[in-house]
């Protein structure tokens, strides 16, 4: 028997400080991630929601129209059990400006901001989303511990970017991390650092003809912006790799639970699959899957087959044997229309549970919670509240 | 429709893409683009032609929905279409790329080892912004414009591929993507990388490309294929058709319907209907019933204010069914047979 995710549980557990949505897109993890941090705001969290889609849907699911860098309160939560619920959205640039400026001193931060290599990987690195967000939640981190006695927030939900492959947003961190610490840009930012003088005898040809094809292949002037922004970033390249180690260890803390999102689709669960063995292998704190969207009948007792004879059977009154078709009064053809819309939507909800059930199979000890469709979209706080139900097995 | 006279004169059949070589298919995650993508590839390659469906973000969504090998960095044959057309397939590696590219241009033996080595490769194709993108889609573009005969220079020799689709990044990232050439020329104002951005940019911008969005009837991925035209049309994209897909047939009149969003279904009327035809009558049953009735008439509505918006782009459209058992090869070819049906290939 698979265990059931116990939402309510995991929220209300004062040592549960940061839940990390993953998934594929489309899913529904930005809407899972505000239900989630609304519901556990209004059971008396203080909670922050930390959104990271460029297309801004959290904005729309919690009725805001702008998010910026800095968390602000949502408005409209109920607030009688003590909690409170900020959001905000990534603005990796900004993010990334900040954490220049906060380790560099400011005629050094005023020359890397300004390199045209450093604006080119701060807003458009493919991995500088990932590494931001990571630093961001670092940040809410500190923040939210500032003041010990009281502390700005208790629970951080984090929606992870919408990465290109499944967990972009735990390998560059470290793609980042060493990239500045690597060995090609030591080369870059001068002989000397690339390991002493015994080493650049050896290699000091193919350097050579490593910068010269780069200097082909990119252009010149790329190689020396890079040198200009390697050599000012110098200073900071311990802090890069220490902060992505932070932010790493933070994540395989124990007050941190991972939820993969999935939706009962092949895909979706594919991915899903491939989300929990690499959370696994890193030793994350996975604390479940939510399969999300999964439609339920409201007349279950009635199955597909029944609902169809039925129909035929209705349908068979009407037929009065011409080939005109049939005369079914309008009310038994408002009847055999929803016992044929009944057989349908019998057949998904059969397909998602089978797709749920392959799932579970594979693996059984994953704590699970499936959430039932709504049938309408999601983008205010009442639509929210009815997926943080759902999420909580309600 | 008149399906014998369209069925004899297939080879001169009008499409409304008649000319254009690479179809570039985006939309938001979840809607179903690698699947457009696969069917389009599909339904060019009808009538005997040769089509290549590339991905460029290594997740091997083309050989899991033809249920073939991994695709490697090489193109493969991964389906056979009617009347001899064929399928390829390839996962464009931004590694091997630059690689082929390196060796293509500079013949790079030792320096090329020696660039793995340092880790410039990697450098180039992960950390640099924008090369990334103008070696894949670069790999793309050659493939639009390779000829049979290597050779022989000029229109004389045939294509190598009569159409390429692109399964591109989804709406959030495509903008980005294709903006290759301004992507690189904060950055490379001169160099080999710069003049391929430029060709790569002419290519995209010319009649011979556009951009398919793919959505479904519902309120994000609509709002993010409106935003996505207009951010494409910003950067001069030409603009192609809206895929909307998973359409669910109709099952209720639209009397039916009408009745059921306004609750108006006559509650007794379905209970004695029910017992007539034997079904086990309880007010479970029949509650729910009208429930799903009700559901399925807001769901309706709302997919039908999501029509609106899209017509309201004055694109092509064309309507995808739902699959009831999902997508697999068999669900690709008839999705393919749709897309031509309603002209888009």
């Amino acid at each position: 028997m698979t265990p059931i995710l116990d939402i309510d549980a995991l929220i209300a557990d004062p040592l549960t400080r940061i839940v990390v949505c993953c998934g594929s897109g489309g899913v529904g993890k930005t809407t899972t991630a505000a239900a989630l941090g609304l519901r556990a705001a209004e059971s008396g969290r203080h909670v922050v929601v930390l959104t990271i889609d460029p297309a801004r849907r959290l904005a729309q699911s919690l009725g805001l129209t702008r998010l910026d860098n800095t968390p602000s309160p949502v408005e409209g939560i109920d607030l009688a059990r003590g909690g409170s619920l900020d959001a905000m959205m990534l603005d990796m640039k900004r993010t990334f400006d900040e954490v220049v400026q906060a380790h560099a001193t400011p005629e050094k931060a005023e020359q890397i901001l300004a390199n045209p290599f450093y604006q080119a990987v701060s807003s458009s690195f493919a991995g500088t989303q990932e590494y931001m967000a990571m630093e961001k939640l670092g940040q809410l981190r500190v923040e939210a511990d500032r003041d010990p006695e009281h502390p700005r927030w208790d629970l951080i939900v984090v929606d992870t970017p919408p990465s290109r492959s499944a967990l972009d947003f735990l390998d560059a961190p470290k793609r980042l991390g060493s990239f500045l610490d690597g060995r090609f840009i030591r080369l870059l930012a001068g002989p000397a650092k690339a390991g002493g003088r015994a080493y650049l005898k050896v290699f000091s040809a193919g350097v050579n003809i490593v910068t010269t094809t780069l200097a082909k292949v990119l252009g010149g002037q790329v190689l020396t912006d890079v040198q200009t922004f390697v050599a000012a970033l110098d200073t900071m390249f311990g802090g890069f790799r220490e902060r992505a180690d932070h932010t790493y260890a933070l994540l395989k803390d124990g007050g941190t639970a991972f939820l993969v999102v999935a939706s009962p689709e092949r895909d979706a669960l594919r991915e899903a699959a491939y989300f929990v063995d690499r959370l696994d292998e890193e030793d994350m704190p996975l604390a479940g899957l939510v399969v999300n969207r999964v439609y339920r009948l409201s007349a279950p007792g009635l199955s597909a087959a029944r609902a169809l004879s039925a129909a035929e059977e209705l349908a068979d009154e009407g037929d009065d044997g011409s080939s005109g078709g049939s005369s079914l009064s309008d009310s038994t053809a408002i009847t055999q229309g929803l016992l044929r819309l009944h057989a349908v939507q019998a057949e998904i909800a059969a397909r998602h549970q089978t797709m749920a059930k392959r799932f579970i199979a594979g693996y059984p000890d994953i704590p699970t919670v499936e959430v039932p469709a709504a049938s309408t979209d999601i983008h205010d706080l009442v639509g929210l509240r009815a997926v943080g139900e759902g999420l909580a097995g309600r | 429709m008149a399906p014998d006279t369209r069925a004899s004169a297939t080879s001169a059949r009008d499409t409304d893409w008649d000319g254009v070589r690479l179809h570039i298919v985006t939309g938001k995650g979840g809607t179903g683009k690698t699947t457009v993508a696969a069917s389009l590839a599909l339904a060019l390659a009808g009538q005997g032609r040769r089509v290549l469906l590339a991905e460029v973000e290594g997740r091997q969504g083309i050989s899991q929905t033809f249920d073939v090998a991994p695709l490697a960095s090489t193109e493969a044959h991964i389906a056979h279409a009617p009347q001899g057309g064929e399928v390829f397939g390839l996962s464009v590696d931004a590694k091997a790329a630059l690689l082929e590219y390196l060796h293509l241009f500079y013949k790079l033996g030792r320096a090329g080892g020696l660039l793995e080595k340092f880790g410039a490769i990697d450098f180039a194709t992960t950390i640099a912004p924008g090369v990334r993108d103008v070696l894949l889609i670069g790999k793309v573009y050659e493939a639009v414009r390779r000829r049979k005969d290597h050779k022989a220079k000029g229109p004389a020799a045939p294509r190598v591929y009569d159409a390429v689709v692109l399964d591109a990044p989804p709406t959030g990232r495509v903008v980005r993507f294709l903006n290759v050439n301004h992507e690189v020329a904060d950055l490379a104002r001169v160099g080999p990388i710069r003049s391929q951005a430029d060709s790569i940019t002419a290519m995209l911008k010319s009649p011979q490309t556009v951009v398919h969005v793919v959505t479904l009837l519902e309120e994000m991925p609509v709002q993010e294929t409106v935003d996505v035209i207009a951010d494409l049309r910003a950067i001069g994209m030409p603009i192609g058709g809206v895929v909307v897909n998973q359409v669910r047939e109709e099952i209720l009149t639209p009397k039916t319907l009408r009745a059921a969003a306004r609750s108006a279904i006559s509650r007794d009327n379905v209970a004695a209907d029910l017992t007539r035809v034997k079904v086990r009558t309880t007010d479970a049953v029949v509650d729910g019933l009208l429930a799903e009735a009700r559901e399925h008439a807001e769901r309706v509505a709302l997919e039908r204010d999501e029509a609106k918006v899209i017509d309201g782009l004055h694109r092509p459209t064309y309507r995808l069914p739902s699959l009831p058992e999902g997508v697999d090869t068999n669900g690709i070819r008839e999705l393919a047979e749709a897309l031509v049906a309603e002209g888009m290939a």
